[in-house]
């Protein structure tokens, strides 16, 4: 069982001095034991004790990385249950299947579909992360020319088979890229976590249940494999809800050792149905997986599947923000409304989708206050004429339109008459304080 | 070290609502614990879907979302009855858009003949929301009330600025409301004791925190919802344990990744807009969605297959 805060705080140095950015030691003891401090910030602390105590001090939920250089994905080390209370840091990775048993037509069409189910949003590249590589043939030699093709995509790999002769011919061609193996089972672990260590591979550990997996982590972690996966079994909507939720439960609350690791699932061992198979990864998004592998990611599923990831993974302590400027929306020319508003993302998407529903080509000027929303960034002392004033002179607006005419926000109507002081040139209309008013609004507007 | 399932405890129950009249009610809430979280709670009751049927023709819905409706969607009777009988829905939520004044501007009386009109058509419980203005609302509901007396209508959208004639409206014709508050657990839960001190049941009340789609602010209303129903069930809060009401359809099919069609690099545009309907649904019954406010009958059909699959 992992040491409690008190249980710490006597191998510390008990100075007192602050160094570490805590006031005293016992706090700082009270923070590693909640696994919300690192050891190393104190500057005292004998190699000894570090040793001893890197075991309370490391996260609850372990590390994992998986493959090499620039597309490699960290996933685990999750400090809540929900995300509210902090944030969920390490997205999961989104895996697509090839398997050895299909044409090579249908192997060459998913891989160049993870290559191009891509899309940027909101400033951010959204995309698949790894490719999983299954041997239902029971080939070395079948599987070893699969995966090698699989490297072509520069992925990392996950290898799934449960054979340890065919999981160490793959290996002899990528190990050095850390693909993920997977599985051990109960009849392999020997076999399988003597590969993980030898080529330093993170490993699945898989179990029927979650007593059965609680004991085989056990096994395997005594034979000196640390980077884990878990696979408790379970594949249905239902079932993985549950297992996933104990896991994190027991990682986080219990200090549950043996289940402190990231979640694999398996929507592509449930469901047929496209539909039922991304929203089983969808819930997979939500509730605790590291890796997701799914039989196909069409564009059609694949952007839900990113963008649901996205905002699952948003901090919710950070608003989103957009960038500060000028945004065309359809195609506005010099006689087009210019609105202005925050750079609150949401305050932006929901601005700009009723300007395009009204099909009233316009610029909307966005200016930065720190990805607040109209009220708030007013309330601040952000969204103000003084500091509106400038930012309308510099963003460019005067270039794109002959009128000077600018709308704000209903709900800052009070700032209109110190707006026009200072942007003299400038005519300040009160638009609707609502955006579902926006497209009535713009059809009535004039320069 | 052997591995002990770690049951939570919760000390708070959702209150159950019952919509509808003498013979046709269902009743939503009485959770004991987080969403489908069968292994420390029963969940006696299947969340419901209530399907959206405006009272004049929508001249903006995209072709994808409105071609299941085509022969319809200038008659809200034929419409509610086709949602009911084709495509399955629990529920008919009637919106009343005609009533805006920045548009149609119709009166009252004349939109209560609409929801008597469908009320006695269809067999489901019905949710009427107006047009989302606040002075109009609250004429609106007050007649819409009048005419529905005793049918267990939920009335909404009920807000900070206007949920005193509804709410009296709901407490004189015995009706539940809807309340909306601005994604904010605080002021959904002010919502709720306004209500209730005017003199309306608690049990007569489903919270409404704000629709929000995919990509579109869902983690923010998901989260609320979360933070609500922990509220209700571990810290035992009574102004939070009402059922929630998630209105997400028209803000889903008001993404351009919903609708837009002339984006190949997107995939097929229907798939992508039912998936994007579906998967907004599946986010908000993990988050506690007790009744959800839908458009497209394929993601209607699909949500239901998910509960199946949840609840079996």
């Amino acid at each position: 069982m992992a040491l409690t805060g008190l249980d710490i705080y006597k191998k510390l140095p008990q100075k007192n001095c602050g160094e570490c950015g805590i006031p005293t030691c016992l706090a700082f003891a009270m923070k590693l034991a909640a696994g919300q401090a690192q050891l190393e910030a104190c500057p005292y602390v004998s190699e000894e004790t570090k040793t001893e105590l890197s075991e309370a001090s490391a996260p609850p939920i372990r590390l994992v990385t998986i493959g090499t250089g620039d597309k490699a994905i960290k996933i685990g080390e999750e400090a809540v249950l929900f995300r509210h209370e902090k944030t969920f840091y390490n997205q999961p990775g989104l895996a697509v299947l090839v398997d050895d048993g299909m044409s090579d037509a249908e192997i060459d069409g998913k891989l160049a579909q993870i290559k191009n189910s891509q899309f940027e949003r909101v400033g951010q590249l959204l995309r698949a992360d790894l490719v999983a590589v299954k041997s239902s043939s029971n080939d070395a030699g079948r599987f070893t020319e699969l995966v090698k093709k699989a490297m072509g995509t520069e992925f990392p790999l996950v290898l799934i088979t449960d054979n340890s002769e065919v999981m160490k011919a793959a290996l002899l061609v990528c190990a050095q890229s850390k693909p993920l193996l997977c599985a051990a089972n109960e009849n392999n672990f020997e076999q399988m976590a003597n590969l993980a260590k030898e080529n330093n591979c993170p490993l699945v550990v898989a179990a029927k249940d979650l007593n059965a997996l609680s004991e085989l982590v056990e096994k395997i972690t005594a034979q000196g494999v640390k980077d884990l996966v878990l696979d408790s079994g379970s594949r249905s909507i239902k079932d993985s809800l549950k297992d996933a939720t104990f896991i994190r439960r027991a990682a986080l609350k219990k200090k549950f050792k043996p289940l402190g690791y990231p979640i694999i699932a398996f929507p592509c061992e449930a469901y047929d149905d496209p539909y039922m198979e991304a929203v089983a990864a969808a819930v997979s998004i939500m509730k605790y997986a590291g890796v997701i592998v799914v039989k196909d990611l069409e564009p059609w599923r694949a952007l839900p599947l990113y963008v649901l990831r996205q905002n699952i993974y948003t901090d919710p302590q950070k608003p989103m923000q957009i960038d500060e400027g000028i945004y065309p929306i359809g195609e506005p020319d010099e006689n087009s409304p210019v609105l202005l508003t925050t750079n609150f993302s949401l305050t932006y998407f929901t601005v700009s989708g009723e300007v395009e529903a009204s099909k009233v080509p316009c610029w909307i000027c966005i200016m930065d206050v720190e990805g607040l929303s109209v009220l708030t960034a007013w309330a601040a002392g952000k969204f103000i004429p003084e500091n509106i004033g400038p930012f309308m002179k510099r963003c460019g607006i005067t270039d794109k339109v002959s009128h000077r005419k600018v709308s704000i926000p209903g709900y800052v109507a009070q700032i209109s008459g110190e707006l026009e002081d200072e942007l003299p040139d400038w005519v300040v209309e009160v638009g609707p304080r609502e955006a579902g008013d926006i497209p009535s609004y713009l059809k009535n507007w004039s320069n | 070290m052997a591995f002990q399932a770690p049951i939570d405890t919760y000390q708070g129950k959702i209150r159950e609502v019952i919509m509808g009249g003498e013979s046709n009610q269902i009743t939503v809430g009485g959770e004991i614990a987080m969403p489908f979280h069968f292994f420390e709670g029963e969940m006696s009751r299947k969340p419901v879907i209530a399907m959206e049927v405006y009272d004049v023709a929508p001249d903006n819905w995209s072709s994808a979302v409105a071609k299941p409706f085509r022969d319809v969607l200038s008659d809200p009777v034929v419409w509610a009855k086709k949602c009911q009988d084709e495509f399955g829905a629990d529920m008919i939520c009637l919106r009343l858009v005609s009533t805006d004044p920045n548009g149609e501007n119709r009166d009252p009386a004349e939109a209560a003949e609409t929801v008597k009109a469908v009320l006695e058509a269809i067999s489901v419980p019905l949710c009427v929301y107006g047009s989302g203005n606040i002075e109009k609302d609250g004429e609106v509901l007050k007649k819409v009330a009048e005419v529905t007396e005793g049918q267990r209508v939920i009335l909404g959208p009920s807000q900070e600025d206007n949920y005193k004639p509804i709410t009296a409206a709901a407490i004189g014709y015995k009706h539940n409301v809807s309340g909306l508050s601005p994604i904010d657990v605080n002021m959904a839960k002010q919502l709720n004791i306004l209500m209730t001190q005017l003199g309306l049941e608690a049990d007569r009340l489903v919270m409404d925190p704000s629709g929000a789609a995919l990509g579109y602010g869902l983690e923010y209303v998901y989260s609320i919802m979360e933070r609500l129903r922990l509220a209700a069930l571990q810290q035992n809060d009574e102004m939070t344990q009402m059922p929630i009401l998630c209105d997400f359809g028209r803000e889903v099919w008001k993404a351009k990744e919903a609708k837009t069609e002339d984006e190949p690099s997107w995939g097929d545009p229907e798939k992508r807009g039912i998936l994007w309907e579906f998967m907004t649904a599946a986010s908000m019954l993990i988050a506690g969605g007790d009744v959800l406010v839908m458009r497209h009958p394929e993601a209607v059909k699909l949500t239901k297959k998910f509960i199946e699959e949840l609840m079996s």
